[in-house]
């Protein structure tokens, strides 16, 4: 290429490029050299501890809970949230009376950011004002603590991320739903097989390539779970929704510790969590999957 | 998003011929599954709106008032008085349109030079770029808090920390913008952009005046959800903003609640205000939003 075009490319790529290395690329390598230091903002030297921080995490108990209840969250929250969009997109997919509206109000659970959405549960699964605990009292069940709770406030927040996710589900199924070419339905439903069975041996393997993409997007947004717990519970009561990255955030920016060296051990604890997670999932998922043509 | 037939019709045709002529429902069946669904989906949103036009003492009444006697609007300058939620609208404006034009724009520039132009060490660093795509933004969150601060206290002071400026700078240009971008003009036939070229067109000129036209529906898409990111974004803000003026949104309101944490009404009064505009913009926009949503999806799959 002449030394012109050269200048050209680089006068294009400089802008986006300085952006992403100043702030993607270099960050994973100081964060990678931080987890190797004792590094907390007050003190002035920064003396490298070799593996120290990662060896800290398995002494640590609140990680192995922080562990247990990221998990016990991602297991829950994402084939809630499968379920019900798939169950609503399928709902959804037919031309009768109303149907925009139904479908509105799916997608408007898009449009609430996390914080408001995990204000109006709080409100809505208060202990003692609660219109929930108001329907536990008509149906004869007994009052909850919910997000007082440290058996049920990591409960309340999968229903209330849940809820939060509906309309993505929702809209990523019935877009899978709508390229499913109709002739293959009518044609099994001619030969005589039940819905039931049309659904499940035509409609769902067509939906697994929307449903792979869905559970991998939905596995790593579990796994990074923070705004709603910072914001309702601040990991408690008694820790029982401190979740990995909420824990990170407490040991960096929470209180005065600023605690770096050990938050980056964290941090990339997670991304070896994530990163694992992802490829099983894709693994099991090739095999799995149905892709046309 | 196109109107959907009915998969399912033949098939009732099939079962009601086998099973002979069946009573059937004057409607739909699906509206008995649909409407108590649509009650759930709605009613978190109609609780919150109910409970800001309520006195306190009929948020706490038991049992719940469900229709307020009358409506009281007092929450809603109450609850300005106390937070400036216009100020938070306004920054989480400028912060959301900034970042999405900064977004198209060196996006656009880099994924064309990506897809048009070889050069030595391009196949190397497109590889260096995509790998941070896999990398979470827990990963970089402190060094980025770190340059942030740098930035601010030696370069320059607007993109410094407690600056709506540092809510936009780190996420000006994105990975994921970059290779979307240039996987869309890779699409485009190269036969236009040579004609030009040879017409004597510049190659800043083939790209505004030729290749983003024609990219106008991938635009769109990026737009759209670099938007709703941006919008949305809030372990970014907490870190980097304590000052109350520069705050967006999410932040404003978290910060209102923790310092009126069980005034209800004025809590709720709060979260409509903070609510709307997004409510607005997204219903306004609701075909690009559920396009570009879905076209993530499908890519995905």
């Amino acid at each position: 290429m002449r030394p012109r075009e050269q200048a050209a490319a680089w006068a294009f790529l400089t802008p986006g490029v300085v952006i992403i290395l100043l702030f993607g690329v270099a960050p994973v390598v100081w964060s990678a050299v931080l987890s190797l230091q004792r590094n907390n903002l007050f003190s002035p030297n920064t003396p490298f501890v070799g593996l120290a921080n990662y060896r800290q995490m398995i002494h640590d108990p609140v990680i192995a809970q922080a562990i247990g209840h990221t998990l016990v969250y991602t297991a829950l929250f994402v084939p809630g949230t499968m379920i019900v969009g798939l169950f609503l997109a399928v709902a959804m997919n037919r031309k009768i009376r109303f149907i925009s509206v139904y479908r509105t109000a799916a997608y408007a659970t898009m449009a609430i950011s996390t914080i408001s959405e995990a204000l109006v549960f709080i409100w809505l699964f208060d202990p003692s004002y609660g219109i929930v605990n108001y329907l536990f009292h008509v149906a004869g069940i007994p009052q909850q603590q919910f997000l007082s709770s440290p058996s049920e406030a990591l409960y309340v927040i999968v229903i209330m991320t849940i809820w939060g996710w509906t309309g993505f589900a929702v809209v990523v199924y019935l877009a899978a739903l709508q390229g499913i070419p109709q002739v293959l339905t009518e044609a099994a439903a001619i030969d005589g097989a039940s819905r039931w069975t049309v659904f499940r041996r035509i409609t769902l393997p067509l939906l697994s390539p929307a449903s792979l993409f869905l559970m991998v997007w939905l596995t790593i947004n579990a796994l990074q779970l923070f705004d709603e717990v910072y914001f309702s519970t601040a990991g408690g009561p008694l820790n029982s929704t401190t979740v990995l990255v909420y824990y990170l955030y407490e040991q960096a920016f929470g209180g005065a510790n600023f605690n770096f060296g050990y938050a980056s051990a964290i941090a990339y604890f997670l991304f070896l969590i994530i990163m694992v997670v992802t490829v099983i999932q894709f693994r099991v998922g090739r095999r799995l999957v149905h892709y046309r043509s | 998003m196109a109107a959907s037939s009915a998969p399912a019709a033949p098939a009732a045709q099939a079962v009601a011929l086998r099973s002979g002529r069946r009573w059937r429902l004057p409607f739909s069946p699906w509206h008995l599954v649909l409407i108590p669904a649509t009650i759930v989906l709605i009613f978190p949103f109609a609780w919150l709106l109910i409970t800001s036009v309520e006195t306190p003492a009929e948020a706490l009444h038991f049992p719940p008032i469900l229709i307020p006697h009358q409506l009281d609007f007092g929450n809603y300058p109450q609850a300005l008085q106390a937070a400036p939620f216009g100020r938070f609208f306004l920054n989480s404006a400028v912060v959301a349109v900034v970042t999405v034009l900064c977004n198209l724009l060196f996006c656009a520039m880099a994924g064309y030079a990506f897809a048009r132009y070889r050069f030595l060490g391009s196949g190397l660093l497109f590889a260096l770029i995509m790998t941070t795509l896999m990398v979470p933004f827990q990963v970089t969150m402190i060094p980025q808090y770190l340059i942030t601060k740098w930035l601010g206290i030696h370069v320059v002071g607007a993109f410094g920390l407690n600056h709506i400026g540092a809510l936009i700078v780190p996420n000006a240009a994105t990975a994921f913008g970059i290779f979307f971008l240039r996987q869309f003009f890779r699409t485009l036939p190269i036969e236009y952009e040579e004609a030009a070229r040879v017409d004597g067109a510049s190659r800043l000129k083939v790209l505004w005046r030729i290749v983003l036209p024609l990219s106008a529906p991938a635009l769109s898409t990026l737009a759209a959800l670099t938007f709703i990111d941006s919008w949305n974004n809030f372990l970014w803000p907490l870190i980097a903003i304590n000052q109350t003026s520069e705050m967006t949104v999410p932040l404003g309101l978290a910060n209102f609640q923790g310092a009126h944490s069980t005034q209800w009404t004025l809590l709720m009064a709060g979260n409509v205000m903070s609510l709307i505009p997004m409510i607005i913009i997204f219903f306004a926009a609701q075909r690009y939003f559920i396009r570009s949503v879905a076209a993530t999806g499908l890519a995905g799959t």
